[in-house]
């Protein structure tokens, strides 16, 4: 068996077969990065997943889960200016959070040299939104690389690395989900371990770090004065690259996974009708050198990128300065910014741009499907899912003109039917803040939020702090099961562990104790009528709220059983003689174990039952049998 | 050597698609075959569709199979197995699939019928696409099902080039002690 820790740390050159992530893991260890930060959100949990199997006694960096990704970039900043080469990342909406400080990068000098990875995500496969973080790059002053391949996200990290360091600055690696997560077998160089170096070095007296009203002129021109040499440089940089094509009339400048899928449509053209291509690796700032070159000559030049039309606008303007003649095609439709540039969107922009390049509309021999429509499969809560039992029990509570807010988890599921609860989301501890202002000017439908443990530490006491202060009249639910489930199960400071080892666990319930929430009640969520009576009772009452809803994850806890010896399989089953087809369990309970027949009859899944048990006291007919093991179909 | 054979892999979360994905692309590669693939992550493991995409060839570049140009669809799961053949086998592939039945939440709510393995049967017939049905009744442990299809595939010669010693080695390299020799058996 093959062990990823032991992999990453090899001090020979090696290939191996390993996701984008965990390419970038080895980079980081490669390059001597010494402090490591992040808050878990996909796509890059799996980078700490990667640092996490390196043995503990052996790793030569120190990581942490920090409460959220403000925090984590300033702690990776703090390390930096100490002299340490550091590195933070985590998912694409966590720069919002992070933002305050991140776009102070550029104007510091970082002697330790620092990387910014973030896990953009077109398509929004696990994010709230798709938004292009490379306007971000713009904003800071910060240079961007942005790899496509597995092999490029460990190229681009190391050559990113070297440019922190050599300039003193922060360096955007800018990955996307199908970088994340795209595996193949990826080439690395050789690691020379060294001893740490435990010298504080931060000099204040050598570079100013106070950027206040005028003084930060001096630091913004030292920015932009990078960004030009990193321009100059990027001229001859082997991150991009020019394929000359059988076409010498036209060109293709594109950057990102939508390089591959140009690729993957070119591979169907005849040599004499391909055209030539920029691959552009150095993002920001953009060579203007090379793109010049590039439309020299060409008759028209087709710029494709995913998401916004950044290099569009950019090479456009350049353009006009040179009085370039070449047409260059940006993007004709609106539907070019949104969703992934996978193959088959790139195919049929290149279609549409140049309809003479007989390109097919869709694969070569692509049938239509046939009449068969298959039920959609939306992700919702796992069998014994403590929210599951929170829900039913809530919505009991409530009348159905009452407005519940939702925030960022699992619990983010209760949308969808059949529990509709928790209707508008914006951002990761939004819900109390959110709710408070729903409750202005509102005597008549009651607002009650909803809040992750996880989120609570991350951005959610602001607004509760908020709502005790400026008393609003808000019942806020923390569905708390021990964990930041949604992301992989990441330790949080309430569950007493961090990434290092165990620590004092900081408990909601004393946490909001600290706030100054007065009124808190706690109920196990499976004590559906408990919880159920504890929400009527807050609602009733005035001001702030809070019904800690506790449960813990049963994915995470059965997980951990099955992996103990002598592990049982429990399941319930559904008594058909008392069976009276009420269909509560399957219809508004909906554990996803229960299975429906044409003839109205209820089984449950053995597949999928834990034998937790909690949807026992949703049967009015009390028709489901206590857990038992290798329980019958 | 092959140009290009793309397989795209569905089921639900939970089952393992995740292990089937990452032998096959250690089997490939230990065939001598370039290869590439990609895993959906995210909200996938809360029970709802998980798919992994597996492209072999040199002229593959992306990792991502485009609908209708699968050579090979695998389906854990009876209403995956015909979600990915509408979607994505082409005229002519290969489907193979595990026949065990996850209701999606409409059926279960009532709301919409469920899938008949004789409708996959007939997607497959409408492509011209060979269907090859995957359920052992010896199997301890639902959680081998994904196993017990890489052992089809190994039995069909499927994907070509890949022989079964790639994919017993390919799971050596992932598991070890009883549970490997436990799945190592389904190639018996």
């Amino acid at each position: 068996m093959k062990n990823l820790g032991r992999i990453l740390l090899s001090e020979e050159p090696f290939s191996e077969i390993v996701i984008g992530d965990s390419a970038v893991a080895r980079a980081l260890v490669e390059s001597g990065v010494r402090a490591i930060t992040s808050y878990p959100g996909s796509p890059t949990p799996e980078i700490a997943d990667a640092l996490g199997a390196v043995p503990k006694a052996e790793r030569p960096f120190y990581f942490e889960f920090s409460t959220n990704e403000k925090v984590a970039l300033e702690v990776a900043f703090g390390a930096a200016i100490n002299g340490h080469h550091a590195a933070v990342f985590f998912k694409s909406v966590g720069l919002n959070v992070a933002a305050d400080s991140f776009v102070q990068l550029g104007l510091m000098d970082i002697p330790g040299g620092m990387l910014v990875i973030l896990g953009d995500d077109p398509g929004a496969n696990s994010s709230q939104n798709e938004q292009d973080n490379r306007h971000y790059a713009e904003l800071a002053c910060l240079p961007l690389l942005e790899p496509a391949t597995a092999q490029e996200a460990y190229e681009m990290t190391m050559e990113a690395s070297r440019i922190a360091r050599e300039r003193r600055t922060a360096v955007i690696v800018r990955l996307t989900t199908h970088v994340c997560h795209a595996k193949e077998r990826v080439s690395f160089g050789a690691w020379k371990p060294e001893p740490p170096d435990r010298t504080p070095r931060f000099d204040p007296d050598a570079s100013n770090y106070i950027p206040i009203a005028a003084s930060v002129f001096p630091m913004k021109r030292r920015a932009l004065a990078r960004l030009q040499e990193l321009r100059a440089s990027f001229e001859t940089s082997p991150l991009n690259r020019v394929t000359e094509g059988g076409d010498p009339r036209r060109g293709v400048i594109a950057a990102g996974t939508a390089r591959l899928s140009l690729l993957d449509a070119l591979e169907e053209l005849p040599p004499e009708r391909r055209p030539a291509v920029l691959e552009l690796g150095t993002v920001y700032p953009l060579p203007h050198g090379l793109v010049r070159r590039f439309l020299d000559g060409r008759e028209e030049v087709k710029i494709l990128e995913e998401l916004d039309p950044l290099l569009e606008r950019e090479i456009k303007a350049e353009a006009y300065d040179w009085r370039a003649t070449t047409r260059i095609v940006g993007k004709l439709d609106p539907e070019e910014l949104v969703g992934e540039y996978l193959p088959a969107k790139v195919r049929g922009i290149l279609a549409d741009t140049w309809p003479d390049l007989g390109l097919a509309p869709k694969a070569a021999g692509a049938p239509g499907a046939g009449p068969e429509r298959v039920p959609a499969r939306p992700a919702q809560l796992c069998p014994g899912c403590g929210h599951r039992s929170a829900f039913f029990a809530i919505k009991k509570a409530l009348a159905a003109e009452d407005i519940t807010v939702a925030d960022i988890g699992c619990h983010t599921l209760g949308h969808l039917p059949p529990y509709k609860m928790g209707r508008v989301l914006l951002s990761m501890g939004h819900s109390t803040a959110t709710a408070s202002g729903l409750s202005l000017w509102n005597d008549s439908r009651r607002v009650l939020c909803f809040l992750g443990d996880s989120t609570f530490f991350h951005a959610g006491m602001p607004a509760i702090v908020n709502a005790v202060y400026n008393a609003h009249n808000v019942t806020l639910v923390v569905m708390e099961n021990g964990t930041t489930a949604m992301t992989g199960h990441q330790d949080h400071p309430g569950t007493g562990r961090n990434w290092n080892g165990e620590i004092p666990k900081i408990g909601v319930r004393e946490a909001l104790a600290g706030l100054g929430v007065a009124n808190v009640r706690e109920v196990d969520a499976y004590r559906q009528a408990e919880l159920e009576a504890a929400v009527r009772a807050a609602l009733a009452e005035p001001g702030f709220k809070v019904v800690i809803a506790k449960h813990p994850c049963m994915l995470k806890l059965t997980r951990e059983a099955r992996r103990k010896p002598g592990y049982l399989a429990r399941s319930v089953a559904v008594s058909a003689a008392k069976c009276t087809r009420a269909h509560t369990c399957v219809s508004a309970f909906a554990c996803p174990s229960f299975q429906l027949h044409a003839d109205g009859s209820v089984t449950v899944s053995r597949e999928l039952c834990i034998g937790d048990g909690s949807c026992r006291q949703v049967c009015p007919a009390e028709a489901i049998e206590a857990p038992a093991a290798a329980g019958k179909e | 050597m092959i140009d290009r054979y793309d397989i795209y892999m569905a089921g639900v979360g939970g089952q393992g698609i995740g292990l089937l994905a990452e032998v096959l692309v250690r089997a490939a590669d230990r065939a001598g075959l370039a290869v590439k693939g990609c895993d959906t992550h995210g909200l996938a493991q809360r029970g709802g569709v998980v798919t992994s995409h597996l492209r072999i060839g040199k002229a593959a570049h992306s990792p991502l199979v485009s609908p209708g140009a699968a050579d090979l669809v695998i389906g854990l799961e009876r209403h995956e197995a015909l979600r990915a053949a509408q979607g994505h086998l082409k005229e002519g592939g290969v489907l193979v699939w595990y026949d065990t039945v996850l209701q999606p939440l409409d059926v279960r709510l009532g709301a919409a019928r469920a899938v008949s393995a004789a409708a996959v049967e007939e997607e497959c017939g409408r492509r011209g696409a060979r269907a090859i049905l995957v359920l052992r009744e010896d199997l301890a442990d639902p959680r081998m099902q994904n196993v017990a299809i890489l052992a089809a595939l190994a039995e069909h010669k499927l994907p070509p080039g890949l022989g079964r010693e790639h994919i017993k080695a390919a799971l050596g390299d992932l598991m070890e002690g009883p549970a490997l020799e436990r799945n190592l058996a389904l190639f018996e």
